[in-house]
Formats: C-alpha cells, structure tokens, sequence
C-alpha cells in the first residue's frame, strides 16, 4: 500500500478544526501557567509559611507526577468527588498548572534579580510591598525573563497534545479519527505535524514581537 | 527659635548589627525649613542614620518623630505597615544610584506613586509630572525611558518624582555620588533651588563644597557617634575636634590628588 495523500482534503475540514482547539487550548493554558506561575513565584518568595507550604507541595507534586496522570486525575479522578470539569476545562488546566510550576521557578529567580534599590524606592514613595511588587518589581521580572517563559511556552504547546487521551478534539485526536475511517496513519500525522510545526512558527513569530517591544524600553 | 518644637526630632537613635554597633545614641533636631548636611568617613553610620528617618533601616533603639508624629511607632506588624506607608509619603527620598523604575517612561516615573496612593487621575498626575519636570528641567525627556538618560538627567527625574508626593522632608543619600564629575553640578543646582524654596532637607554628601555653601548646619560623624556639629563656616574653617580635622585634610587631598 503506497501514499495516498488525496485522502487528505476530504478530512482537513475536521483536522483544522482540530487545530483550532489545540490553539485555544494552548492559548488558555498559557495563560493559566503565566499568571498562575506568577502568583506561585510571589507565593514562595514572599507569604508566611503557613501559606507557603501547601502551595510547595502543591509544586513538587506537579513536577514529580505525569503530566498525563494529572490530566487523568483532574478529567475522571474529581467526578467521583462531585467536580465534573468539562474535557476542554480540566485540559487548560491541568496543562496550565503543570506549566505555571515551571515558570514559577523562572519567574522567582528573576524578581530576586531585581535590584534592591527598585523596591526600595518604591516603598520610599509609601508603596506597600504587595504594590511595589505589583508595579515595580514584577513588571521587570517579566520583561526579564520573557526569552525562557516563551521556550516552556512551545513545550506546553506540543504538550497540548496529551490531552486528546481525556477526549478533547484538538489535533492529534482529529488526527486519529481521521485515521480511524482512513486507515491512513502516515499521511495524517505528517500532515498534523507540519500543522503543529505551523503552530509553533506564529508562536515564535509573536515571541520575537514581544521581545522586540521589550528591548525598545531597556 | 529655640523654643520652636523641632521638625524632625531623632532620640537616643541606636542601630547595632548583632554586636556590631552603627548608631550610637545618636540626636538629631531639624527645624522646618533646616537644611542639615552629614558629613564622615565610608562606615560612619551616616547613611544608616538617614535610612532610619523612613524606616528603611530600622533603629533598635530610640524615637524619631516628624512633627507630632512618631515614625518608629511600636505597632503590630500590619497597623506598623499601614502607618509606615503613610509617613513615608510625608518624606521623599532621593538615592545614590537613582533606582528609577527602567521598566516605565520618565512621565510614568513621577506619577506612579501619586496616582497610586493619592488617588490621581490620569489627567491630574500627568499635570504634576509636567509642574515637577520643568522645576528640574528634565520636561523635554518626559518620553523618555531612564536608559536614554545621562547620570545627572535621572538623579534630576528622581528627585521630580520625590517632588510630586508632595513630602514634608527630602532625604538625599549621597545623590551625586556615583556622577560623573562633570554632571554634579546640574543636580547640586536642583537642590540648591530647593534650598531657596525652604524645603526642609538632610543631605548625605561627600561634597564639602556645596554643603558648605547650602546647609545650614554641618554633622561629623565618625564610628557611629555625632563627632562635631555646628554651622558650617565653624566645621569647614574651624573644627573642634581632631577627628574632623583628619578627616577634612584626608578629605581635601583626596580631591587634589
């Protein structure tokens, strides 16, 4: 049996749709693992132990663990104890809390980088801390740190595929189900990795923008 | 005057770093409108002691009070905060090393804090910015990121944004210090026109010079303790004491050399 690459157009209508959910999926998760690893970055620098703990447990229980176990913990573990998350839901966030543990240890090394004198001055003004680090001090730690934030960023989009195993139609599992009526495995995965690929350019494209934009104001 | 209630009223001011002591029962009173230089070897204390006025050092031990206030206030840690972010508003503070917020544009700069914590709109702060910049001549770079700035330029910005909380105290702590010498002269200009406005401020400076010819009064310290004070025609032409005349011919021949 050769390659038939015909089959494909009769399919892309299911896989671009595919796509889609993969871009917002990836978009939400992003999302959820920046802010959410800001907020673990001030968490672990700054709250009093008592509310430090749960939340560094929480973070090595999500590095030490699966990423695919957590997506099938958070889909089919918390129905029996009365939390029904929709696929898409318990998919952002179970990629958005895996990545947010790790920008979390990128953003706490980079607000320790900046310069004493930043929140110094600022609470001369009379700001709290909790403004100086809104304002000041976090606003720099992010432009600094935006390079590597991007890279966990590309991970977490070729992670996006994971959650096709808790049912939510995004690319690899579009792919499959073409497959599945096609019996044509080559031609749909490589048609679906050049659109991962694809993907992955427009993310790099709006990195390089971000960058750019930061650069002008150092 | 006497019998005016000091402006600022520093008692029995004492710091110690474990068994290292930097303050040493230190007093300090400063009249409204006073002009103070602290002058003294690296390791002194002085800047500690001006750190300790806003609390950005704690004392260990002894009072400060602006006005009727005191700032070293015994509070529990949150009502201490709350009260802290207060009187510092009350005290502008103006760095060696500038620490402008590199992040946000000259303008942005100035009126951050007093949108924040006054409650200024848009319209309103940018307004200060505006009044504050053309007091320091820094209005032309008010678009402007710190980064495009000489060394003179952002100390100038830093004290316009001192300026725009409107404090009752400004506290320069070595502001020419890391310039080049060529831009000193610039932010000495600023701070002399303060002078003229009688605005009430303690200086931390190497700059004999112009703390002779600004201040009212001039402190010696050394080792933590106050050496000597008086005017400063008395401290600069005529010390008492050794300790500042070593200082001030080490001092002279620095600057020769």
């Amino acid at each position: 049996m050769g390659l038939d690459f015909s089959v494909i157009p009769k399919y892309l209508d299911i896989v671009l749709l595919g796509a889609l959910w993969t871009i917002g999926i990836t978009v939400g998760a992003a999302l959820v693992s920046f802010f959410g690893g800001i907020l673990l970055a001030v968490i672990a620098l700054y709250a009093p132990a008592i509310v430090r703990w749960p939340f560094r447990i929480f973070s090595f229980l999500f590095l030490g663990t699966p990423l695919l176990l957590q997506l099938f913990l958070i889909y089919f573990g918390l129905v029996q104890i009365g939390i029904d998350v929709p696929a898409f839901v318990a998919g952002v966030i179970g990629l958005g809390l895996h990545f947010a543990v790790y920008n979390s240890e990128l953003f706490q090394t980079s607000i320790l980088a900046v310069d004493k004198g930043q929140i110094e001055a600022a609470r001369t003004l009379g700001m709290s801390r909790m403004q100086a680090l809104r304002k000041v001090v976090v606003p720099q730690a992010v432009r600094d740190v935006i390079p590597p934030i991007g890279n966990n960023m590309i991970a977490l989009l070729k992670d996006s595929a994971l959650v096709s195993v808790i049912g939510v139609s995004e690319l690899t599992l579009s792919a499959q189900r073409a497959i599945g009526s096609t019996y044509r495995p080559f031609e749909f995965y490589v048609l679906v990795a050049a659109i991962y690929y694809i993907i992955n350019l427009g993310m790099e494209a709006v990195l390089r923008r971000v960058e750019r934009r930061i650069q002008a104001s150092k | 005057m006497s019998a005016q209630k000091p402006f600022i009223d520093i008692r029995h001011a004492k710091k110690s770093f474990g068994t290292l002591e930097v303050l040493k029962d230190i007093n300090l009173q400063v009249n409204r409108g006073q002009i103070v230089a602290i002058i003294g070897p690296s390791g002194s204390g002085k800047s500690t002691l001006l750190r300790a006025i806003n609390d950005l050092d704690p004392l260990t031990g002894g009072e400060i009070w602006l006005e009727d206030k005191q700032i070293n206030m015994d509070l529990p840690h949150r009502q201490y905060e709350r009260h802290i972010n207060e009187v510092r508003q009350e005290i502008g503070m103006v760095f060696q090393h500038f620490n402008l917020f590199p992040h946000l544009k000259v303008r942005e700069n100035v009126t951050l804090a007093p949108k924040m914590l006054k409650g200024l709109s848009d319209a309103e702060a940018n307004a200060l910015a505006e009044e504050q910049l053309t007091k320091v001549g820094m209005i032309e770079r008010i678009d402007y990121y710190p980064s495009q700035l000489s060394g003179g330029q952002k100390q100038r910005v830093a004290i316009a944004r001192a300026l725009a909380m409107k404090p009752k105290v400004m506290l320069f702590d070595e502001a020419t210090s890391a310039l080049d010498p060529e831009l000193v002269e610039e932010v000495n200009l600023v701070m002399k026109q303060l002078a003229e406005e009688h605005m009430t401020m303690i200086i931390v400076t190497h700059e004999m010079g112009f703390a002779e010819s600004v201040c009212d009064r001039v402190l010696f310290m050394d080792q933590g303790v106050v050496v000597e004070e008086g005017p400063p025609e008395v401290i600069f032409r005529n010390p008492k004491s050794e300790r500042t005349q070593n200082f001030l011919r080490k001092h002279l021949a620095g600057q020769k050399a």
